[in-house]
């Protein structure tokens, strides 16, 4: 196994062993130069694994602006939630208006039919 | 002696946690002062600009607050939060990258003087290697700095990774391989002598 196949497989090789195949271990048991390399993959890990606990300063202001974001949020759901119940109760006095409007023209139009029936007397 | 685990006492983060799934809305407000700052630290690792990374700040706390309901609790409040912010990040890179093509190749040298923690045992070479490093992963293309930064810096598992970027683990298996080799590159590689030089550095340092 050549050097520059083993460069590339070493992304993998340094999460440990398990991650690359038993002929690659090999190599870099016995190849100074892969094991320089491994080694500074290592290393290059072990600093991003330490960056995890450094924290980078928020610019001022962020607090402030996420909890005031939550809050209109907040307040805009809300609002969604009482237009909403708002509209379901004008639909249903539209509805109920309706529906009253039909039963009033149904019984105005049976109570004419019945008054132009003229009874066929004898 | 036994092998099992004693059941986790409930921190005061469980317990807001907790208060907040039920609608506890000053008890969401608390999470988000004590988490804001790790959230903009990965956003800024995630997107290496700083406006990005307040966008998403606020964007992973609303979708954190409407999803809040749904989280069952089997993983830890800040892994599912890193979670959201990765998603937000992502998406938000991508938007970026349609709208600001020449982005991709934008550079964001982290200040160090940025950095509230600095650890008091850490010998100055140490954190401007850090820096560097931290300077590095900026430089790295975003789709490979996600990987990067998900899984060797936060610790996020290729499967979990790849469930909030919506790539299979594989792809992420490959980015991953992709991102380590590029920023090994410009920790060692950039520049004639004083790329040797940084590199000689490094390896003292780290």
């Amino acid at each position: 196994m050549q050097c520059d196949e083993v460069a590339r497989l070493l992304p993998e090789a340094v999460e440990g062993r398990a991650a690359v195949e038993l002929s690659v271990q090999r190599h870099i048991e016995t190849c100074l130069r892969c094991q320089v390399e491994l080694a500074r993959y290592r290393k290059m890990l072990r600093g991003l694994q330490l960056l995890r606990t450094r924290y980078l300063e928020p610019t001022p202001g962020l607090l402030g602006q996420t909890l005031a974001a939550l809050e209109e949020a907040g307040e805009r759901h809300a609002m969604r939630s009482v237009l909403s119940g708002r509209r379901l109760a004008y639909a249903g006095a539209i509805g109920g208006a309706a529906v009253a409007a039909g039963a009033a023209a149904t019984a105005v139009i049976v109570h004419r039919s019945r008054g132009r029936r003229v009874p066929v007397t004898g | 002696m036994t092998t099992n685990e004693l059941p986790r006492e409930p921190t005061e983060l469980d317990r807001l946690v907790s208060a907040a799934r039920d609608g506890d809305r000053p008890a969401f407000d608390e999470l988000v002062r004590r988490t804001y700052v790790d959230t903009y630290t990965l956003a800024m690792r995630l997107t290496a600009d700083e406006e990005d990374a307040r966008d998403v700040v606020q964007e992973t706390y609303l979708r954190a607050w409407k999803g809040l309901k749904g989280f069952r609790g089997d993983a830890q409040f800040t892994t599912w939060l890193y979670r959201i912010t990765a998603n937000t990040a992502y998406t938000t890179v991508k938007r970026r990258r349609r709208h600001r093509a020449d982005a991709l190749d934008a550079t964001v040298e982290e200040p160090v003087e940025t950095r509230i923690d600095a650890q008091p045992e850490e010998s100055a070479e140490q954190s401007a290697m850090l820096a560097r490093l931290a300077g590095a992963l900026g430089q790295l293309p975003p789709k490979l700095r996600v990987l990067v930064v998900l899984k060797d810096v936060y610790g996020l598992s290729h499967e979990e990774i790849g469930e909030e970027l919506g790539i299979s683990v594989a792809a992420a298996k490959v980015r991953l391989h992709r991102g380590r080799k590029r920023l090994r590159d410009l920790l060692y590689d950039d520049g004639e002598h004083e790329g040797r030089e940084h590199g000689k550095r490094w390896d003292r340092a780290v």
